[in-house]
């Protein structure tokens, strides 16, 4: 097993979490495993989690040695991330898995240079007879130059072969094609980049989905990205499963999915992005990532469905039929999650540290890391989201955004950056409409409905600072029903602002005691109830019944 | 039924709490099993390995706010809460939770408050008259000018209760006071700022464990890059190699004091700056740090293990340790044994022998080096210098049975590689230039090619070194910007000083560094690494490769 | 305040969602996570409160598109919210309308996972849905006729034969000639997206009332017969289990679903009622001459005994993967074949469409 070494943006505590699982999964399978990976901070790197580790650099020169050394049966290189994929690639194009007799295990290595290969994959495509949006690959500064006056404005630029997409862009003119092409010439490990039709506005949804080499395929998840086209998937907030798409919608785009991973022959995990015309049953294929992704590691806490260790005994030969679902004990793992709540992801930013840097968000990734959460409405969802973050925000209020000029905030709406869910709150917050910021935004007028909603209750508890106090409790209660946090609503009725008449805000601290409603906590079984499951995975919310104490006490 | 335990996990992965913090909450859910607790947790980050649903007994997938683990605490009613190896996140919980009767397992928060506020620390260092720098926390830009003033410049200026150095700076006269502060004061409101002596010393740092009575300091680490960079972003060696027997005491026995006099009961991470002979408490913290993960892989020592036990109740002299200085004697790894007992062979030296003055250390074992590794190519317009800020998202290990091998695999690791045969590039302020001097002789000893700008060639030129002069871009063209985006540096090596408009230069060079892909070093103490490893970089084969376990036995 | 009332005394409160009456019927959950539209309106679910898991529904509104029939079938809805304000380019309109102006009952904001494990728990029950004080509902609850006593597919049933071509309804004298196959479907509770994947592959479908007899059936002149899916318990159509035996070796037969139950039947086989069906769209079946497994739209509550299926005669081609169940069958004497699961999909997964290029294949090789 390859790893994914150290954390950058792009790479993070996912592999380690899709890198523990493929090594308990492969060792249930009878077979040794031999780690490499050179960061420490990590539970793969345990002393008992794989049976011989190697804590060395992740060069080709040091894999080479230990693969000299322990003369391994097979490299398994999809679960470490791309640093896994292009280290095994290396060591192919360098011989070295054929001097030792190496086997690779899971997607062919052709599959996976025609996933990541622009042309290749165009080819794929076309023959398959996948949309795939126009575009033109570019391998010298001669050809960058050569498409400048052919290729149409806002255009994407996406370098081949690099992490999370370093150093792509958006480019509106000629000089920043020029500019930005060039340097993702540079970062590319081939010299490849695609330049592409903008699909600025479109709606962005991802599929995860698996195959085994029996060719059985299944979606683990689908996930619908508030931000749409031109942000990262990484740097977007994600919602699980889809909310905007019909049923006709969601399946087109799932045999989409499954008619790539077919064509492309993986054996694992795989995630395929789509944009998606808001207003037609049109859409492209973007990408396609033949590897455990950032993506598999939220669709499988999204869904409870272990995909990196459904992946690697993938990668040894078993058949998604003959592995056991462990979270319902009972059923395979050849069958899609139905979820029966909502997931909202969203990305943490590095830019409280940063304070210089660029907040600008493209087609290059930018966050460190992220929080999920997980309820039975997406108001809640968000809210729990939002305050798990670790932001100054707790809530929906943003001291920034809340400052800006209507200029200043037209553009926050338009631009994506870390602090533009924010701005499209403080839009509503002015009035202007859910039309107008899904104009300015292009985010889904479903999520600034929902966004409208909260912020109503937002409204009416600063509101009721100056009104009567029986109509508090009622007030403070679908706050926290709707997903307020109790500081918030504290906040918002302001219970510490001297100003206030004393007698109110103790009325409103008793309120927020009085009121407060205890969650109960429900399964994440990935069946919605269908079958029984013994999984102690839970998530709160203002439900009837309690999942959590029905385990506890059996 | 079995107790139920409450782990506190650590939130999204952000710069300065990664997945370290992941890795420690993990180990404590295995710990608390194997003591026959039920281990519960929260988090809300769903890249890890603690939100796997079988790694605890229960997963509360929620927001590690109060609102919400108080919620869950409703819910479970567990024995305690865990809230050490959850970062600072966790932490900040401490105080909150117990005003709420919820019992913090393991060192009290009135323990972690003495460590985190200010004035209850200093009185704690004079009361056990261990030196520390001096300084105070002031709660205005006046009190901060008089405290500035009557210490000395240059001092550090940081805001209280933040982790990861953030708003921290090296302030070197007034005016450099007056227009940093408010950024410090801003970055934790309503909290005072602290202002330091800065020392310009060898800073280490040590990871110990406490049952209250005894301590166990499973290793030294000695920072190879110079106090002013922050810990997180500097390359960190184990066992010390440059700190003397009597420093090294100094350290042990400050480390049990403040431990037994604290009542740590889990872990503790002491920061010290070394002068003149004479450590320095830097900083105490009363919790998981993230060197954990790589301290107890190279030492052997379960170290989060041992810590949940003695937060548990149990005693380290039951477990088979007692107060002292773990080191390894290298020869054949123990029996596997109970998960609480070392991997590796070594022996306590007793604390006792420490406070009797310097105690003769075995030779080292293996060597380790931990070097950080940056995302600099993803974050546009960010500085890559290295200051009191962290900025670094990932780390490596590299380990070796000689230092300068262990040094080398994690320069390689941390992608420190020579791109090309072109110009190693050198443009150091004039503090450095000595050190650089050396540095340049070992380079040109071993077939590299300088160049270097004004002042940095002429030191050189007196030192009769050869290098190529090229111009500053204020000197006019060609310049050392031409030179690198024609990619004939190999690598830079650029220490900033502290004139403005020469820093702009130079922060636009290692920008053009980063865009380009070519390694930049902006410590002299780093570019003394890799002048340290010279002979490794021309035959890489003089480092081993060895499974982890097999260095310990040579 | 609404409540739903189950049949074992439980009561659940909510608000109200579309019409203002009393619904009763038999509770079932779907696991979808889309297709509302599409399951409201399949006749399959006469007689039913459909109860969907997944928590937020109507959030694409309702569409011109996407009904399964002319109306709407089932006996009433729950689920956790209704969405009030839907977003998708085709929504024309909200879902709690159109409940509303069909007539539909149904309630909202109820906790659906507790119901959904109950149902596990103690299988399918009668339900009702009503704004009466529960104490006084009970009664009418108890008094009705059960599911399983009803009679539901000639209430769904289409009164008088029709058909469908290219371009949906035709008039039934419309010239053959453009049309490679001509299928008669037996209507028990069809679904109007078979006839769409038929009409894809050239197929013009003549739709009869369920109850034509064999002769008649025989009459339109047949490539094949298609027995649809529908709602109720398959053990109560003798009539029509009789026509598919009449049929038996005079033409191919195809069964979907109900129509794969009936045509066991007309084999000698029995059916039995699951404790809570299969209605979902990702249920796995694998095929036993392929070993493949494909993920399937499912929505039935009765299966077939496998154990009763006459050795020789019928053979069990594929399987549930969760369940074991038996999900297709083939008689290969008689020219018959059918299948448990929806490969329409509408809504579900489009991964079985294939069985109808398959269907079509063994329609022989056409018109002259």
């Amino acid at each position: 097993m390859i790893g994914s070494g150290p954390i950058v943006i792009g790479q993070a505590a996912e592999f380690d979490y899709a890198g523990t699982q493929a090594c308990k999964s492969l060792k249930e399978e009878g077979h040794e495993v031999v780690l490499i990976n050179s960061n420490p901070a990590t539970i793969m790197t345990d002393w008992n989690v794989a049976d011989a580790l190697y804590i060395e650099p992740l060069t080709p020169e040091f894999c080479e040695r230990v693969i000299a050394r322990e003369r391994p049966d097979a490299v398994l290189p999809t679960l470490g991330g791309q640093t896994g994929l292009n280290l095994a690639t290396e060591l192919a194009d360098r011989g070295v898995l054929e001097t030792y007799g190496v086997r690779l295990l899971g997607t062919p290595l052709s599959a996976i240079r025609k996933a990541e290969d622009r042309e290749e994959f165009r080819d794929l495509m076309r023959q398959i007879k996948e949309p795939v949006p126009e575009s033109w690959i570019i391998e010298s500064e001669a050809q960058l130059e050569a498409v400048l006056e052919v290729v149409p404005y806002p255009c994407i630029i996406r370098p081949a072969y690099t992490l999370g997409g370093t150093g792509g862009g958006i480019a509106n003119t000629r000089e920043e094609l020029w500019e930005t092409g060039r340097k993702g010439l540079k970062l590319s490990m081939r010299s490849q980049l695609m330049v592409e039709r903008s699909l600025l506005g479109w709606k962005e949804v991802e599929y995860e989905v698996m195959r085994d080499s029996a060719g059985n395929c299944i979606t683990v998840c689908n996930m619908e990205n508030l931000d749409p086209m031109g942000v990262h998937t990484g740097d977007s907030i994600v919602v699980a499963p889809s909310q905007t798409l019909s049923d006709i919608e969601y399946h087109m785009l799932r045999t989409a999915s499954l008619k790539i991973i077919q064509a492309l022959g993986i054996e694992g995990g795989c995630n395929v992005q789509l944009a998606v015309n808001p207003d037609s049953f049109d859409y492209y294929v973007i990408e396609v990532n033949p590897r455990v992704s950032r993506s598999s590691a939220l669709a499988s806490k999204a869904t409870g469905y272990p995909i990196a260790r459904v992946a690697a005994k993938i990668a040894v030969g078993r058949t998604l039929d003959q592995i056991d679902n462990q979270v319902t004990g009972t059923t395979k793992a050849c069958f899609e999650p139905a979820l029966d709540y909502c997931v909202v992801k969203i990305p943490r930013w590095p830019f409280d540290k940063f304070a210089t840097g660029d907040r600008n968000l493209f087609t290059q990734m930018k966050a460190t890391g992220e929080v999920m959460a997980i309820d039975r409405t997406f108001e809640s969802a968000l809210m729990k989201a939002i305050r798990g973050l670790e932001v100054r925000s707790k809530d929906l209020r943003h001291p920034k955004t809340q400052a800006f000029t209507d200029e200043e905030l037209r553009h926050a709406i338009g631009k994506p950056t870390d602090e533009r869910l924010w701005a499209l709150v403080e839009g509503l917050r002015r009035g202007w409409g859910v039309d107008e910021v899904n104009r300015l935004s292009r985010v889904d007028r479903w999520f600034l409905r929902k966004l409208a909603k909260l912020l109503a209750v937002e409204e009416r508890l600063l509101a009721a600072r100056t009104g009567s106090s029986e109509a508090v409790d009622a007030l403070v209660s679908e706050a926290f029903l709707i997903g307020f946090p109790s500081v918030s609503i504290g906040a918002l009725l302001g219970i510490d602002d001297d100003r206030l008449d004393p007698g109110f805000r103790a009325a409103a601290k008793g309120a927020i005691e009085a009121q407060k409603v205890l969650p109960v906590f429900k399964m994440v079984d990935t069946c919605a109830g269908e079958f029984e499951s013994a999984t102690p995975y839970y998530y709160g919310t203002f439900e009837d019944e309690d999942d959590a104490f029905a385990v506890a006490s059996s | 039924m079995k107790p139920t335990v409450l782990v506190l996990g650590s939130g999204p992965i952000r710069i300065g709490q990664g997945i370290e913090f992941d890795y420690s909450c993990v180990h404590c859910i295995w710990a608390l099993q194997e003591l026959g607790y039920r281990a519960i947790i929260v988090n809300n980050n769903p890249e890890t390995v603690s939100t796997d649903f079988d790694t605890g007994d229960g997963l509360y997938f929620e927001p590690v706010t109060l609102d919400d683990v108080m919620d869950v605490i409703a819910h479970e009613n567990p024995i305690g809460v865990v809230v050490q190896f959850g970062g600072q996140t966790a932490i900040n919980l401490a105080q909150g939770l117990h005003d709420r009767d919820v019992k913090i397992l393991g060192t009290s928060e009135s323990a972690i408050a003495a460590a985190e506020d200010r004035d209850l620390f200093e009185r704690f260092m004079t009361k056990l008259g261990l030196p520390k720098p001096e300084g105070r926390a002031v709660r205005s830009l006046a009190q901060a000018e008089g405290v500035a003033g009557e210490i000395g410049y240059p001092v550090l200026v940081r805001p209280s209760f933040v982790l990861g150095g953030r708003a921290m700076e090296i302030v070197y006269d007034l005016d450099h006071l007056r227009a940093f502060y408010a950024e410090a004061e801003d970055a934790n409101p309503g909290q005072p700022v602290l202002i330091d002596k800065y020392m310009l010393g060898k800073e280490a740092e040590v990871d110990v464990i406490s049952d209250g009575v005894d301590t166990l300091v499973p290793g030294i680490m000695e920072h190879i890059e110079r106090a002013g960079v922050h810990s997180g972003d500097s390359m960190a060696a184990y066992p010390a190699v440059t700190l003397s027997e009597a420093v090294q005491a100094q350290m042990v026995v400050a480390a049990c004091r403040i431990a037994r006099e604290l009542g740590v009961k889990g872990l503790m991470n002491i920061q010290f700056v070394v002068e003149d002979d004479v450590a320095y408490v830097l900083e105490v913290n009363p919790r998981a740090s993230r060197t954990v993960p790589y301290l107890s892989k190279v030492t052997g020592v379960p170290m989060v293990d041992l810590a949940t036990r003695c937060m548990m109740g149990e005693k380290l002299r039951d477990l088979g340790y007692e107060s002292g200085l773990w080191v390894l004697t290298g020869g054949p790894n123990p029996p596997a044994g109970p998960s609480h007992t070392p991997r590796a062979a070594g022996r306590i030296l007793p604390e006792q022998a420490f406070v009797a003055g310097p105690v003769a250390l075995p030779k080292p074992v293996v060597y380790a080096v931990k070097a950080p590794v940056f995302s600099f190519q993803k974050l546009r317009k960010v500085e890559p210098r290295l200051g009191p800020e962290m900025k670094s998202t990932g780390e490596i290990l590299g380990i070796d049975n000689t230092y300068v091998a262990a040094l080398y695999k994690a320069l390689v690791a941390s992608h420190i590689q020579f791109r090309g045969e072109g110009y190693v590039l050198m443009t150091v302020r004039d503090d450095d230039k000595p050190t650089g001097v050396a540095i340049a002789r070992e380079l040109v000893r071993n077939g590299k090619r300088l160049a270097a700008t004004g002042g940095t060639h002429r030191a050189l030129a007196d030192a009769r070194i050869t290098a190529h002069r090229v111009n500053k871009i204020r000197e006019g063209n060609p310049n050392l910007l031409d030179l690198i985006l024609q990619g004939e540096v190999s690598l830079m090596i650029n220490t900033p000083g502290t004139d403005r408009v020469a820093e702009l230069e130079a922060a636009h060079i290692r920008r053009a560094c980063i865009e380009t892909g070519v390694p930049c070093v902006t410590s002299i103490d780093t570019a003394e690494a890799i002048a340290q490893a010279m002979e490794l970089y021309a035959d890489p084969s003089r480092a081993q490769v060895l499974r982890l376990q097999e260095y310990f036995t040579a | 305040m609404r409540y739903l009332l189950l049949s074992d005394g439980t009561v659940y409160s909510g608000a109200p969602l579309g019409a203002d009456a009393d619904a009763i019927g038999e509770v079932v959950f779907n696991t979808g996570m889309t297709g509302y539209q599409e399951v409201l309106s399949d006749p399959s679910y006469a007689g039913q409160i459909v109860l969907f898991t997944y928590p937020l529904i109507g959030n694409y509104g309702i569409n011109a598109d996407d009904f399964e029939s002319a109306r709407l079938q089932a006996a009433g809805v729950v689920v956790k919210e209704a969405c009030d304000a839907p977003s998708n380019w085709r929504s024309t309109r909200l879902l709690h309308d159109l409940l509303k102006e069909r007539g539909l009952v149904g309630i909202q904001g109820v906790d659906t996972r507790a119901i959904t494990k109950r149902i596990r728990s103690g299988g399918v029950a009668m339900g009702m849905i009503t704004d009466r004080n529960p104490e006084d509902a009970f009664g009418d609850l108890r008094a009705a006729r059960t599911y399983d006593e009803t009679d539901f597919v000639e209430r769904v049933t289409t009164k008088s034969p029709y058909a469908w071509g290219y371009a949906g309804f035709e008039r039934i004298d419309e010239p053959m000639a453009e049309y490679r196959r001509r299928l008669v479907v037996l209507d028990c509770g069809l679904k109007y997206n078979i006839l769409r994947r038929f009409a894809a592959l050239g197929c013009r479908s003549i739709v009869l009332p369920a109850t034509t007899p064999a002769d008649e059936v025989l009459g339109w002149e047949p490539d094949g017969v298609l027995f649809s899916p529908g709602p109720g318990d398959p053990a109560r159509l003798p009539t029509i289990v009789q026509t598919a035996r009449d049929l038996l070796g005079k033409t191919p037969i195809f069964g979907i679903c109900l129509g794969n139950q009936i045509l066991c039947q007309a084999l000698g086989g029995r059916t039995f009622k699951l404790k809570f069906g299969h209605r979902g769209a990702n249920h796995p079946v694998q095929d036993l001459r392929t070993g493949k497994v494909t993920i399937t739209s499912q929505n039935h509550g009765y299966a077939v005994d496998p154990s009763s299926l006459p050795s020789g005669l019928a053979e069990v081609t594929q399987l549930n993967v969760n369940d074991g169940t038996v999900e297709g069958i083939r008689a290969k004497d008689f020219d018959a074949t059918s299948i448990q699961y929806h490969p329409e999909a509408a809504p579900g997964p489009w991964d079985s469409r294939p069985y109808f290029a398959e269907f079509v294949e063994k329609m022989g090789a056409g018109r002259r």
